[in-house]
């Protein structure tokens, strides 16, 4: 077992997939040469080995970059593409969303679209709300698209490793964070499934759901409750379509309590989602309403007070948890 | 460099397959109940399809936008399976999924048409990327009319296209009119290919009902892409016969103005050139309409005859 940061996972399996299928190549703003020079970043050293032919630095032209990736892969290429920031998935969003999720089908399932879009997620860096807003809601939104959200190192790797070899365009959303926080990642090759969540901690009273960041805040209210003799499930969902529905119904159906905890904001996300497919198929197992802990509906503010404030904390997961207890 | 006989046949009867398709098109949109959805044709401007398609090899790629119709045709899709497409009917090219607004046909790689304006170029920069890539003797064309030209992403596109020096054809049909708005009326370029000198890639503008002016300029674009030397804008003049779509009651447009491009038609133009130059003879004039009518009556047939998809067949082909 090795120990890496999110960063050099993803990097590991940008040059694993490189190595092993020539038709892998990545395409994004500062990729190859960028303003950061952190080797724990995705991208760190990839444009040295792979070249520039494989290792495509952009202009700043999200609609390009996605419009790359869309006519390449139809092609049979297997492109890899970022987005720098979350929030700019609004200037790519037309490839994505009316292009890359939708030709498939309007080809009548003659054409695919094997594409990864990279895009770094998550508040805490006091950029403000033009550089952090998590989106993930949008793009479950949107038929034909997969959408992953990995909280570890391994997940993360395992995760990516198969975005780049399915079929479909992923949306593949990294927390900026969890760059940086070590992780436990096997040595040998890791494939985790798309569609698969995983349990990260057994509990018996209550079940939470989350994803991504939120995952070690979920974790870090289960040690305080664990003092207090309180059991909670944590659910990491890691892929937010296809939803592993088995997993997370057979969680509540045992614990009969839900919270739903993620960072973007309330009104319309993903939680509500995720609420909604336990009432339908798991509302007898309930023996309380279910909670959501969300960030507000809020853009997420810089000052660092007002950001800190905006997500959510383990304090406040705990606090709904004792509300339906 | 003399345009060869069977490339002059060759668009004749891509542009005579397009004209007589659209016109049973015609008619048929105005029938209720038969075809489902728009109807948006491009009916005297099918000289670009005809020239551009007749430079290309089978190879090569065309990204094509909602007037689709004579570009799907001229590279080589069965007229049977775009109509039964455009019918909604299971045995259409893409299962009654696109309708007649997103016909995608692989098989010619013309992999996919998009109505949103704007949406080919950038499609159109990756597809070229792949061949560039894989070093394919091939280009991409990417078909656009003039009001995609204001769209922010044709500019994202054609600035990445010509850093890389990709092969593509961004040929842009100028019909006069994006929607109600006549050309001056969204740009004040007088030109559009006056914009391909902003990313240094040559701007040509053609006369768009001339197919062998057509075939010529898109010839000469080819050629620079495949030897590795870029992009080219070409900005073909030409004009909308019929509305926007076939509910438009095209109140905006002159009658005098319409009366006056029908008088540049394409297809006398081709064909009397060709009788005069002896390149066809009258009665083997007269065969190839007869054929080209018996292959339009005989894909309505098909569509008439092929059965709707079953509901449930709207649940496929989301994911691989």
């Amino acid at each position: 077992m090795q120990t890496l940061r999110m960063g050099q996972a993803i990097n590991q399996a940008l040059r694993e997939e490189m190595l092993r299928d020539p038709d892998v190549f990545l395409a994004g703003e500062g990729i190859g040469v960028g303003i950061h020079h952190s080797p724990l970043l995705p991208t760190a050293g990839l444009l040295k080995d792979f070249g520039a032919g494989r290792v495509k630095d952009t202009p700043v032209s999200e609609a390009a970059i996605a419009g790359l990736a869309v006519g390449a892969a139809v092609a049979g290429l297997r492109p890899v593409v970022e987005i720098m920031f979350n929030p700019f998935f609004t200037l790519a969003s037309d490839m994505i969303v009316n292009h890359a999720a939708k030709l498939r089908y309007l080809s009548g399932g003659k054409s695919s679209f094997p594409l990864v879009v990279r895009m770094k997620s998550g508040a805490g860096f006091g950029a403000g709300c033009q550089h952090s807003h998590n989106l993930e809601a949008w793009a479950a939104h949107c038929p034909g698209l997969k959408v992953v959200m990995p909280s570890t190192p391994a997940d993360a790797k395992g995760l990516l490793k198969s975005a780049i070899r399915d079929p479909n365009p992923v949306i593949f959303i990294e927390d900026l964070a969890l760059y940086f926080v070590p992780g436990p990642v096997p040595e040998e090759e890791v494939m985790i499934p798309i569609g698969q969540a995983e349990v990260k901690r057994p509990g018996k009273d209550v079940t939470v759901v989350t994803w991504s960041k939120m995952v070690g805040v979920a974790l870090e209210a289960a040690d305080q409750l664990a003092r207090e003799n309180i059991g909670m499930e944590v659910v990491d969902l890691r892929t937010l379509v296809p939803m592993d529905k088995e997993t997370l119904l057979a969680s509540v159906r045992k614990t009969g309590r839900l919270v739903v905890l993620h960072e973007a904001t309330r009104t319309g996300g993903f939680a509500g989602e995720v609420a909604a497919v336990v009432m339908e198929e798991a509302f007898a197992h309930l023996q309380a309403p279910l909670r959501r802990v969300t960030g507000p509906d809020i853009p997420v503010p810089a000052s660092p007070p007002l950001e800190r404030f905006y997500l959510p904390s383990a304090e406040k997961l705990m606090a709904a948890v004792r509300e339906i207890l | 460099m003399p345009i060869p006989k069977a490339k002059k046949l060759e668009m004749l009867r891509s542009l005579l397959l397009a004209r007589r398709f659209e016109e049973a098109l015609t008619e048929l949109c105005q029938i209720e109940g038969k075809i489902p959805g728009m109807m948006i044709l491009c009916t005297g401007q099918e000289a670009v399809g005809a020239g551009v398609c007749a430079a290309l090899q089978p190879q090569d790629a065309i990204i094509s936008n909602h007037r689709s119709h004579s570009h799907l045709l001229a590279k080589g899709a069965d007229p049977k399976a775009l109509m039964a497409e455009i019918f909604g009917k299971r045995t259409g090219c893409n299962k009654g999924k696109s309708g007649t607004l997103h016909l995608a046909v692989p098989e010619v790689n013309a992999p996919c048409t998009t109505t949103v304006v704007g949406g080919g170029p950038p499609i159109a920069v990756g597809r070229a990327f792949a061949q560039q890539y894989r070093q394919e003797k091939a280009v991409t064309v990417c078909f656009i009319g003039d009001g995609a030209t204001n769209e922010g992403s044709f500019h994202e596109a054609l600035n990445l296209a010509s850093l890389w020096a990709l092969p593509v054809i961004f040929v842009c049909e100028n019909n006069l009119y994006a929607g109600a708005q006549r050309f001056e009326e969204h740009t004040r370029a007088p030109n559009i290919a006056d914009r391909a000198a902003g990313y240094a890639m040559p701007g040509v503008v053609v006369d768009g009902n001339d197919a062998l002016a057509v075939y010529t300029s898109a010839s000469e674009a080819r050629a620079r892409a495949v030897a590795g030397e870029g992009p080219t804008l070409i900005e073909y003049k030409t004009y909308r016969w019929r509305g926007h779509g076939e509910s438009d009651l095209q109140l905006y447009q002159p009658k005098e103005e319409i009366a006056a491009w029908q008088a540049t038609c394409p297809i006398p133009k081709l064909r009397a050139e060709m009788l005069a130059q002896g390149l066809i003879g009258a009665e083997a004039l007269q065969a190839m309409e007869s054929d080209i009518a018996a292959i339009v009556q005989e894909a309505i047939r098909f569509a008439e005859e092929s059965p709707y998809p079953e509901p449930h067949e709207a649940l496929e082909d989301v994911f691989a």
